[in-house]
């Protein structure tokens, strides 16, 4: 995909990246000689064992944390800065208590260049975006709730609204479903890819779950035990909208065994 | 129902404890020049109504005007603190130096400085005051969840308004709470300075009355300032039900 100036029209590009975070004594490398490629509209999970470096992934392509050796580029552009143009939602909500659920929603645009200019002139008009979220997210009747009012599932469902009311092109999860219960985490897979099938974002979804990961993803990385490296690519390729009854497919099985086998064999690499 | 159990108990135990304070001094033959029966209290109160009052007002105004003083300096030193880390570490030793000086101590200076009367009242009451008000903000700002930090950078924010948006609602909960404490903290900075270096006010009565040996009225003036406390606590705690019910109904109280 080599365009004009000789460089790759990719999304995302991540070239031989080495992360380390803290000093001196207390320095950890949790991610090295680690390169992947994301094209845009592209759905990646990155699997791995805890403490892989996979959330420090997310860190350097959003511009919160650098890189201390190789290059990240969005859209061609080396990220030195936050990149202001992606939503994120981790697997604490983070929502904040004194809001009710719609306005933790318009928190974005409250915030983000782009919209918070004309907040108090398009009030109306953002109100209905975050409410017509809402009701892909199933919370319509709850916008007007209080977090603590909000169980786990639904917490989620308004923070990934948050992440993704300002249109971002890059949406960053971060083991968003990690402290769900089993049932309404597979709600939420069915959520979050109506999300994507809607708003089509990039999206990078951190996550220990492999089963997830094959349900949701177009392609999937697995990191080797600290310090992370890139061990293998997937490409899923089932087609969608994917449900429930997919994960009970032998296909679907295979993909998952196929990916927990090379995690639980690091040493072959 | 619930509500009415939560006054019932207090109630009970408040009266209960000036009745056995009443029976034990009427028992055991207690002194009035020791220790004043509350009954002998009261009719103290009531025989030196006028007077009571003027003084009481007195305090009053000075703790207000201390206590108003502290907040301001108190959420501005506070936000400034928890602002930014480097403040942080740069002020803390000074403040926590200032803070263990007893107040008592620095009244003599206030006189020498403002003369006797309504100034180093005022001014001891924000001395005490203001403290537990700026540690209380900046803890509320500097506890901020480093994953809403994450969110609100990655969309672009600014310090100011992370700060306005989401810090500083977020240590509302935290300052409410240090006002409750502030407020008595005032009543204490002000009698204190009162009984030093003042010609008025509830601490000066009650130097004047122990002075002439009339021990019903120093207790008059002790009942006076645990009611004045009492009543601003309670005005305080319903302030903050209100303003930050968010923080008090959830299970998880934010911290």
């Amino acid at each position: 995909m080599e365009d004009a100036q000789g460089g790759t029209s990719d999304f995302i590009s991540i070239r031989g990246i080495d992360v380390v975070y803290g000093e001196g004594e207390n320095e950890v490398l949790a991610v090295t000689e680690a390169s992947l490629t994301i094209r845009e509209g592209e759905f990646v999970a990155v699997v791995g064992p805890s403490g892989c470096g996979k959330s420090s992934l997310l860190k350097v392509v959003s511009g919160l944390h650098p890189v201390r050796k190789g290059s990240v580029k969005v859209r061609g552009e080396e990220v030195v800065r936050p990149v202001k143009i992606c939503g994120m939602a981790f697997q604490n909500a983070t929502l904040l208590p004194w809001r009710t659920a719609l306005d933790n929603v318009l928190l974005s645009l409250e915030i983000s260049e782009d919209y918070a200019r004309d907040f108090n002139r398009k009030r109306r008009e953002y109100r209905e975006m975050a409410m017509e979220l809402l009701s892909i997210v199933g919370l319509v009747d709850f916008a007007s709730k209080f977090p603590w009012e909000l169980s786990g599932g639904m917490q989620q469902r308004v923070s990934l609204s948050r992440a993704l009311i300002h249109q971002p092109r890059l949406l960053l999860l971060d083991e968003p479903f990690g402290a769900l219960d089993a049932f309404t985490r597979e709600d939420l897979w069915a959520v979050l890819q109506r999300l994507w099938l809607e708003l089509r974002p990039t999206v990078i979804l951190v996550t220990h779950d492999l089963r997830e990961a094959v349900y949701l993803a177009d392609t999937v990385y697995v990191f080797s035990p600290r310090p992370g490296r890139v061990l293998s690519r997937t490409e899923i390729d089932i087609p969608r909208p994917r449900n429930l009854e997919t994960t009970f497919e032998t296909d679907f099985h295979e993909r998952v065994n196929s990916l927990r086998a090379q995690i639980s064999r690091p040493a072959a690499v | 129902m619930k509500e009415r159990k939560n006054i019932v108990i207090p109630t009970t135990i408040t009266i209960g404890f000036f009745v056995l304070w009443e029976i034990a001094c009427r028992l055991l033959h207690i002194d009035v020049f020791i220790l004043p029966q509350p009954s002998t209290i009261v009719a103290s109160i009531w025989q030196h109504g006028s007077v009571i009052v003027d003084h009481s007002l007195q305090t009053f105004m000075t703790t207000m005007l201390g206590f108003v003083l502290a907040v301001v300096v108190g959420l501005l030193l506070g936000m400034l603190v928890g602002a930014s880390p480097a403040v942080y570490n740069g002020i803390y030793p000074i403040m926590v130096g200032l803070n263990s000086i007893p107040k008592v101590a620095i009244v003599p200076i206030l006189v020498i400085w403002f003369g006797i009367g309504t100034v180093p009242a005022v001014l001891t009451a924000f001395s005490i005051a203001f403290f537990p008000i700026m540690v209380n903000v900046a803890t509320g700002l500097v506890t901020m969840e480093p994953e809403l930090k994450d969110v609100l950078r990655s969309l672009g924010a600014t310090k100011s308004k992370i700060l306005w948006k989401v810090g500083i609602p977020r240590s509302m909960p935290f300052f409410f709470a240090s006002l409750k404490v502030a407020i008595g903290m005032a009543f204490i900075g002000s009698v204190v300075s009162e009984t030093i270096a003042s010609n008025s006010g509830i601490g000066f009565l009650m130097m004047t009355a122990s002075a002439r040996f009339d021990v019903p009225l120093v207790f008059a003036g002790l009942f006076v300032i645990a009611i004045m406390g009492v009543g601003m606590y309670e005005f305080f705690a319903v302030l903050e039900k209100r303003v930050t019910f968010w923080a008090q109904r959830g299970n998880e109280l934010v911290v």
